[in-house]
């Protein structure tokens, strides 16, 4: 009896799954079958209707008629730094908090943590006027401002991004054995050695994970760009899609196009190191 | 050395976010433009000229009674953001805990099903914006084709209607909200014992039961994250809203996060107003945030 109730449910869950699975792909197979399609076509057709014809050419029109190669080149420029300051700045952080037990060590920890679950927008007006009274030499910004320029927002993503890190890489290394330390320190070994070359590669399933999610999430920044970039060649390719919008404004066809174009790096990651992203979620909500 | 290590990563994190938010709560008893400095005087000190804005002045409370009472936007933005929290706790959430729990169950095909409903939390919630933009298109959209109402004399606008856009939208936030919350969760039933539950059912528990019974009460401490999660997310909501409205402010889209984006791109800038409307935010996100703190630091503040 019990046996064939388990059945029944695991049939109910199945049917269930797979049908949530597919209304999950819908819209992005929908996307796709959209931009694959010519413009003329899909106005005489709607969207709904039997392709006569795809093609790439939404694809390539969408990267001729504009600057995607800056947009992309611009988030790598943003991206990679981001990352790897943040995972530098996080990891030197969460040793001092969680490894030498120095006064504050919870309060710290509180800073870091809380700074980076205050929404965006709570910060963002003085943020945007500090951005405009801070002034860089011209060789790093040519704006010569923290606003408008790259070292800006790979400075507050990084800002934004260092609590949650401290948080997981702290949480992280309180699990390695104390007697390490200890050995180490009797064997004359400094701080920096016990920091850099000691704690550091144990931490490298970690720092898989989150380099690999603050990657996406920096990627796929749209507030930060929208609101401390103006000018448009400047902007990350995510946030760029609010300007090819108003530039390709007639034809959707074209926008879902450069929409999914710049989704491919997330999509290869996703492919590649969905494992990384998952286990990084995990790290940061499981201890928590 | 040490100095360094904390140093450097502390000063970032006090001079470009609490200094901000802190900054943001002094700002919000302003009234300043931006242009010029902000005077340690009250605005009656100086006289209205029309056509000249005021130099930044100390304006009391008044940018929150102006919020409160002349804003048109405030209470539409604060039950926007009301309602996309509780459409995240009744649908979203509990949908992603769904998934969770049904894929927990190992059934073929399990890999397959977390990964499609993972996706949308890879994707940047301005691609999601633009790909559904494509279903609720009036005129060749998918919805409207498929119900018939894709002709000049009976259309849907869903995203452009101040009765349905909100919710339109939340569907999509939805779409990947659950897919989120269902990756949390799966991590946290992962980790939990699982002679648990197979005592539970030789006890003669269904699923059901032992799920609710045995395996919820354990995994309380992900469960408060979950939630945390959820508020947080529902207060940033932004992305969606303001890719769908091209950066203008839409009737029936107001949200508080987009209300104080308004203040510093828009072309008038009110710096003082636009913190008050911050601080708003900031209130309400002390909720959930301190929930979280003591959650995930009462045990080490008691040792």
């Amino acid at each position: 009896m019990s046996r064939r109730r388990m059945t029944a449910g695991s049939m109910a869950a199945q049917v269930f799954l797979v049908l949530a699975t597919l209304l999950w792909l819908v819209p992005i197979v929908f996307g796709l079958y959209v931009a694959l399609r010519p413009k003329a076509e899909t106005d005489r057709l709607g969207y709904v209707s039997v392709a006569h014809s795809l093609t790439f050419d939404n694809f390539t029109n969408a990267w001729k008629s504009s600057d995607m190669w800056r947009f992309f080149l611009n988030s790598l420029i943003i991206t990679v730094p981001a990352v790897l300051v943040t995972l530098l700045l996080a990891s030197g952080a969460a040793f001092a908090v969680s490894r030498l037990g120095i006064k504050f060590n919870v309060t710290l920890l509180i800073v870091f943590t809380a700074g980076n679950l205050l929404p965006q927008q709570v910060i963002i007006t003085p943020l945007y006027r500090m951005y405009l009274l801070i002034h860089l030499p011209h060789f790093v910004s040519d704006s010569g401002l923290l606003y408008n320029s790259y070292a800006g927002l790979i400075l507050i993503n990084v800002a934004f991004q260092l609590g949650f890190c401290v948080f997981v890489l702290s949480n992280y290394m309180k699990t390695i054995p104390r007697d390490m330390d200890e050995a180490a320190i009797v064997d004359g070994a400094s701080l920096w050695t016990r920091y850099w070359r000691l704690t550091m590669p144990l931490c490298r399933p970690a720092l898989a994970a989150l380099a690999t999610l603050l990657t996406t999430w920096i990627y796929n920044d749209f507030f930060w760009a929208i609101t401390l970039i103006s000018t448009g060649n400047k902007r990350p390719i995510t946030s760029a899609l609010q300007n090819l919008q108003g530039q390709f404004v007639t034809n959707q066809n074209m926008i879902s196009a450069a929409a999914l174009m710049a989704a491919i790096p997330t999509l290869i990651v996703f492919v590649l190191l969905q494992k990384q992203f998952v286990a990084g979620l995990s790290l940061g909500s499981s201890k928590g | 050395m040490l100095t360094l290590l904390i140093g450097i990563p502390l000063l970032v994190d006090l001079a470009f976010i609490w200094f901000p938010a802190l900054a943001s709560v002094l700002l919000s008893f302003t009234q300043w433009t931006g242009v010029g400095s902000v005077h340690m005087k009250s605005c009656d000190a100086f006289p209205t000229a029309p056509g000249i804005p005021k130099p930044g002045c100390l304006f009391g409370v008044q940018n929150y009674n102006q919020a409160l009472h002349i804003y048109p936007a405030f209470w539409p933005a604060v039950r926007h953001n009301g309602i996309w929290l509780g459409v995240f706790l009744l649908i979203a959430t509990p949908l992603g805990m769904l998934f969770a729990v049904l894929i927990d169950r190992g059934l073929r095909g399990s890999r397959i099903y977390q990964s499609v409903l993972f996706l949308p939390v890879m994707l940047s919630l301005a691609l999601i914006g633009i790909i559904w933009e494509l279903i609720y298109a009036p005129d060749k959209g998918l919805i409207n084709t498929v119900i018939g109402r894709n002709h000049n004399n009976n259309l849907i606008d869903w995203l452009g209607d101040p009765h349905l856009n909100l919710w339109a939208i939340l569907v999509e936030a939805t779409w990947r909200q659950a897919g989120y919350v269902m990756v949390l969760y799966l991590a946290g039933l992962k980790s939990v014992d699982p002679s648990l539950r197979e005592a539970a059912t030789v006890d003669g528990a269904n699923a059901w039961q032992a799920f609710w019974r045995v395996v919820f009460p354990t995994m309380r401490p992900i469960n408060i994250v979950i939630l945390v999660v959820t508020v947080i997310e529902s207060l940033r909501a932004f992305d969606l809203v303001y890719i769908t409205s091209k950066g203008n402010p839409l009737r029936g889209l107001e949200l508080l996060s987009v209300s104080v984006t308004q203040n510093i791109v828009g072309e008038t800038q009110r710096i003082g107003f636009g913190s008050a409307l911050g601080v708003v935010l900031l209130v309400l996100s002390l909720v959930p945030i301190s929930i979280f703190l003591w959650q995930a630091f009462r045990k080490e503040v008691q040792r």
